[in-house]
C-alpha cells in the first residue's frame, strides 16, 4: 500500500515539475512584470507533495513494513524508534529523497522571497532548480526507487549498520545536505543570471543568504560529522583527510570564497564572473562528491552499497551540469578589466579567495590522484595525512595573517595607519607562543608559527572588537566568525601538540604507570541490552601529580542484526582536556587491549566550529531585516 | 589566448570525467585472483633455521612448489593443518611455508604440536616478501610449476576438495 502511494507520489511531483517548467516558459512571454499566482501554487503543492512522500516513507520505517525493500535491507522491528526515523535518511535511496525535498523546499523558499528582483530572473532560477529537482526525480524513480516492493514479506528486517545508530549520525546528513543542496539554488540563479544579464549587484544581494544558509548547514554537517567519528571510530582523531570528508569539505571552500566576494559584488560592483563561476562551482563540486561518494569510486565509511547503474546515471548528469554551465559561462563571458589598488579591501577579498582556491585545488588533486593512478596505470596508491598536512598547515600561517589584517582596510583605497598596533599585537602573539611552548616543553617552527598566526588573528579581531564597540558600529558576525577561527586553528595546534597516546596489553586487575599518570583495570561487567550485548570495562585513570582519579567505562558490544562487534571508546571531557580510553579484547587470550589518550582542548575545537557558524547565523538575520 | 585556455579547460574535463567512467567499471575491492598464470619473480626468503636464502632458482628445481603463507597466531591456519600434514605426502609436490609476522618462538611451539608439513621454512617477520607475491592475508596457498607461474590460488584455509584438485593437478604430470 505505502510502496503505492509513495510511487504515486514521486510521479506526480515529476509531473508538478514538468508543469512548472512549461508555465515558467508560458508566463516568460508575457509582458507584464508579475509572476502567475498559478506557479506559485504549483510550487507550493510540489513541496507539499514531496513532503508528503518523504513522511510516507518515514512512517513505513516506523511501522517497520518490509515490504518495502528499502525498510527490510535498512532497518529491523527491534531498532529503537529514533534510529528507526533516522534509518530513512540513512541509505542511499532515502537520502536521495531527502536531496530531492531541499531541491525542491528552497526552489519555493527563493521564488517566494524574492519579490523584489526581475521577473525573467526569478522564473529561469525556477526552470534550472526544475530541471534539477527532475533529474533526481528520475533517479529515484528509475533507479534507485525507496518505494520498491518486495514479495513475499519478509518477516524482520536486516538491520542497521550499528554503528549508524547513533544520534549524532541521525542529525550528520540532513545537515550536511542543506549545505551540499542548498547550493544548488545559487547555482540555478548563476545560470538565470547568465541567461538574463542580471549582473550587478542586486544579483549579489538575491543570493548571499542562500549562500550563508548553505555554508552554515554545511559547516554544522562536518562538524557533527567530525564528532562522530571522534567518538565513535575509536581512534581518537576527528579529521582523517578520508575521500570522503574531503568530498564536503570542496564545496565547503568554495562557499567561503563565494560569500566573501558576495561582498565586492554587493559593495562595488566588481567581480561579476568570478561570482558566477564560485556559483556554479560550488554545485558542480556538491554534485561530483556525491557521485564519488555513491558510485563506490571511494572505500571510506560513507559507502553505500555500490551499483555500476547508479554511477552512470549521477555521472551523467553531472556531466550535463558542467557542459551546460561552461557553455553558457562561455557564451555570455566578456572580460573585463577590472583595476583595484593593490592595498584595498577588494585585494584582500582576493586573496582569501586564492587561499580558498589554493585549499581547494590542494584537496581535489590529492582526492582524485589514486582515482586516476588506478584509472590509468593500475597502481594503487593512497593520498593521506602526510601529504595535506605538509601541504596546507604551513600556508595557514600566512592565511591567518591575512585574515586578521584584511577586514581593517577600506574599500578602493588604504593606508596602513595602524601598523604600529599591528605590530604590538605581533609581539603579544609571539610572547604567549612561547609562554605556551616554554611551560609544556613542546617545539617545531611550524607549530610555533601556526600559533602566533592565530593568535595574531585572535588579538587583532579583539581589538577590532573593541574599537567598534567605541564607534558602536559593531560588525559582530564577522567579528566573531574571525575570532573562532582563529582560536580553532589555536586549539587544533595545541592539540596536537600535546596529546598523549599510549598502547598497553592489560589483564583484569593489573596496574600500569607512565608519564605522570597510573591506569588501574578493575573489573568487567556484562550486560544485556535491547538490540545488542556489551562486554563494559572499568578503568580507573589516575594523574598521578595531581591526585586526580577518573573511572573510564569503554565498552565492546555485540550486536545481533547484522551480527557485528563494535568498539565503544570511554571519553571523560572537561574545559581542559579529554580521556579517551578505547578497549578490545586479543583472541583467545585474557589480556586486553587498552589505547589510552589525553586529548587537550578537545572541547573547544567544537566550540569553536559552533561560534563559527554563529557568526553566519548572525550574517544571515541582519541580511533578513535590512531587506 | 582565451581560445586556448577555453579548449584546454573543457579538455581537462572531458578527461577528469572520462576518468570517472573508467572507473567506474573498475572492481576497486584488491583483488589477487587475477595472479593465477601469471609468473612469480622477485622471491628472495629468508631460511627459517640457518642464515640461507630461498631464491627463484631454488624453487625452479621443483616440477611443482606449494608455497603456504601461515602463521601461529592464525586460527584457519589451524583447521587447515592436518590437509597440509596430507599434501606432505606427496613425493611430487614440495612444500614452502612462509611464515607470516609470527614470533620465532611461537610457530616452533605450532609446529611441534601439530606436526611439520613444509620441505622448507621461510620467514617473512615484517610480512613484506608475501606481498611480493600478492598476499593480503593469511592463509593464503599459491601452487607454483617449474616454470614459476601461479596455477592455483586458494585465499583462505585449504579444504579437501581443494586437496583433491592439488593432487589431481600434481600427478597428471
Amino acid at each position: 500500500m505505502l510502496s503505492n502511494l509513495g510511487n504515486l507520489l514521486l510521479f506526480l511531483s515529476a509531473f508538478l515539475s514538468l508543469s512548472l517548467i512549461y508555465f515558467s516558459f508560458q508566463c516568460l512571454k508575457e509582458s507584464q512584470e508579475l509572476i502567475h499566482s498559478k506557479i506559485f501554487q504549483i510550487s507550493l503543492v510540489q513541496s507539499t507533495v514531496i513532503l508528503a512522500c518523504f513522511f510516507t516513507l518515514i512512517a513505513a520505517f516506523i511501522i517497520s513494513d518490509f515490504s518495502l525493500i528499502n525498510v527490510y535491507q535498512n532497518s529491523h522491528s527491534a531498532k529503537p524508534l529514533l534510529y528507526k526515523i533516522s534509518g530513512t535518511w540513512g541509505n542511499h535511496e532515502g537520502s536521495l529523497m531527502l536531496w530531492v525535498i531541499i531541491l525542491v523546499i528552497f526552489s519555493f523558499l527563493f521564488l517566494i522571497k524574492n519579490k523584489l528582483h526581475p521577473k525573467k530572473f526569478r522564473l529561469y532560477t525556477l526552470i534550472f532548480q526544475n530541471i534539477i529537482i527532475l533529474g533526481f526525480l528520475f533517479f529515484i524513480l528509475f533507479n534507485s526507487n525507496p518505494f520498491t516492493s518486495i514479495s513475499p514479506v519478509p518477516k524482520e528486517g536486516l538491520g542497521l549498520n550499528p554503528i549508524l545508530q547513533d544520534p549524532a549520525l541521525a542529525i550528520h546528513p540532513p545537515l550536511l545536505y542543506l549545505g551540499f543542496v542548498g547550493s544548488s539554488i545559487y547555482f540555478s540563479a548563476a545560470m538565470a543570471a547568465l541567461i538574463t544579464d542580471y549582473s550587478d549587484k542586486s544579483f549579489a544581494l538575491s543570493i548571499k543568504n542562500w549562500v550563508l544558509i548553505s555554508w552554515v548547514f554545511q559547516t554544522l554537517g562536518i562538524l557533527v560529522g567530525s564528532i562522530w567519528a571522534y567518538y565513535e571510530l575509536g581512534w581518537g582523531g576527528f579529521w582523517f583527510w578520508d575521500p570522503v570528508e574531503n568530498a564536503s569539505l570542496l564545496p565547503w571552500f568554495a562557499m567561503t570564497a563565494l560569500f566573501h566576494s558576495l561582498i565586492v559584488l554587493e559593495k562595488r560592483n566588481l567581480f561579476y564572473f568570478w561570482v558566477i563561476i564560485l556559483c556554479l562551482m560550488t554545485f558542480i563540486l556538491s554534485v561530483t562528491g556525491t557521485f564519488l561518494v555513491r558510485s563506490g569510486i571511494l572505500n571510506s565509511v560513507h559507502t553505500f552499497a555500490s551499483d555500476p547503474g547508479r554511477g552512470i546515471y549521477i555521472l551523467s548528469f553531472l556531466s550535463l551540469l558542467i557542459f551546460g554551465s561552461i557553455f553558457l559561462f562561455f557564451k555570455k563571458y566578456c572580460a573585463k578589466n577590472y583595476s583595484i589598488n593593490s592595498n584595498s579591501k577588494e585585494t584582500f577579498v582576493l586573496i582569501n579567495n586564492w587561499f580558498m582556491m589554493f585549499y581547494l585545488l590542494t584537496i581535489l588533486i590529492g582526492t582524485l590522484y589514486p582515482i586516476f593512478t588506478d584509472a590509468l596505470t593500475d597502481s594503487k596508491i593512497s593520498v593521506g595525512p602526510p601529504f595535506y598536512n605538509a601541504v596546507i598547515f604551513p600556508v595557514v600561517v600566512a592565511f591567518l595573517i591575512f585574515m586578521a589584517v584584511g577586514p581593517n582596510t577600506k574599500w578602493i583605497k588604504n593606508r596602513f595607519d595602524n601598523l604600529i598596533n599591528l605590530i604590538i599585537i605581533a609581539v603579544v602573539a609571539i610572547a604567549i607562543n612561547f609562554a605556551i611552548f616554554y611551560f609544556f616543553k613542546s617545539y617545531t617552527i611550524l607549530s610555533n608559527l601556526i600559533i602566533i598566526s592565530s593568535l595574531f588573528l585572535i588579538i587583532s579581531s579583539l581589538n577590532d572588537l573593541i574599537k567598534s564597540i567605541k564607534k558602536s558600529n559593531i560588525d559582530l558576525a564577522r567579528i566573531i566568525s574571525h575570532i573562532s577561527f582563529g582560536f580553532l586553528v589555536f586549539f587544533i595546534g595545541l592539540n596536537h601538540n600535546f596529546s598523549i597516546e599510549r598502547d598497553l596489553n592489560m589483564r583484569v586487575g593489573e596496574t600500569k604507570k607512565f608519564h605522570n599518570y597510573q591506569i588501574k583495570f578493575k573489573n568487567l561487567k556484562l550486560k544485556d541490552y535491547d538490540n545488542y550485548k556489551a562486554i563494559i570495562g572499568n578503568l580507573e585513570v589516575e594523574n598521578i601529580k595531581l591526585g586526580d582519579k577518573k573511572t573510564l567505562n569503554p565498552e565492546i558490544r555485540i550486536y545481533e542484526n547484522p551480527r557485528t562487534l563494535t568498539y565503544e571508546a570511554a571519553i571523560k571531557t572537561n574545559f581542559i582536556k579529554d580521556y579517551y580510553l578505547t578497549m578490545s579484547n586479543i583472541d583467545r587470550s585474557e589480556f586486553y587491549n587498552i589505547k589510552f589518550q589525553k586529548k587537550p582542548m578537545m572541547i573547544w575545537i567544537w566550540i569553536s566550529v559552533l561560534f563559527l557558524t554563529l557568526g553566519g547565523f548572525l550574517r544571515i538575520f541582519k541580511n533578513a531585516k535590512n531587506n | 589566448m582565451q581560445r586556448i585556455i577555453k579548449f584546454t579547460f573543457i579538455l581537462i574535463l572531458i578527461f577528469t570525467i572520462g576518468i570517472f567512467y573508467l572507473s567506474l567499471k573498475k572492481d576497486n575491492n584488491y583483488s589477487t585472483v587475477n595472479l593465477v598464470g601469471k609468473k612469480i619473480h622477485n622471491v628472495k626468503l629468508e631460511s627459517f633455521e640457518e642464515d640461507k636464502l630461498f631464491t627463484l632458482e631454488d624453487l625452479k628445481k621443483n616440477n611443482f612448489t606449494l608455497i603456504n603463507f601461515w602463521a601461529s597466531w592464525c586460527a584457519p591456519c589451524r583447521a587447515e593443518h592436518p590437509i597440509l600434514m596430507n599434501l606432505n605426502k606427496t613425493q611430487k609436490l614440495k612444500m614452502v611455508g612462509v611464515n607470516f609476522k609470527d614470533k620465532k618462538k611461537n610457530a616452533e611451539s605450532f609446529l611441534n604440536d601439530l606436526g611439520n608439513p613444509y620441505d622448507f621454512i621461510a620467514r617473512d617477520e615484517l610480512g613484506k616478501q608475501s606481498i611480493n607475491f600478492g598476499i593480503y592475508g593469511i592463509p593464503e596457498t599459491i601452487l607454483i610449476n617449474k616454470e614459476l607461474l601461479i596455477i592455483k590460488k586458494y585465499v583462505g584455509p585449504l579444504n579437501k576438495q581443494d586437496y583433491y584438485k592439488i593432487l589431481e593437478i600434481v600427478s597428471n604430470l
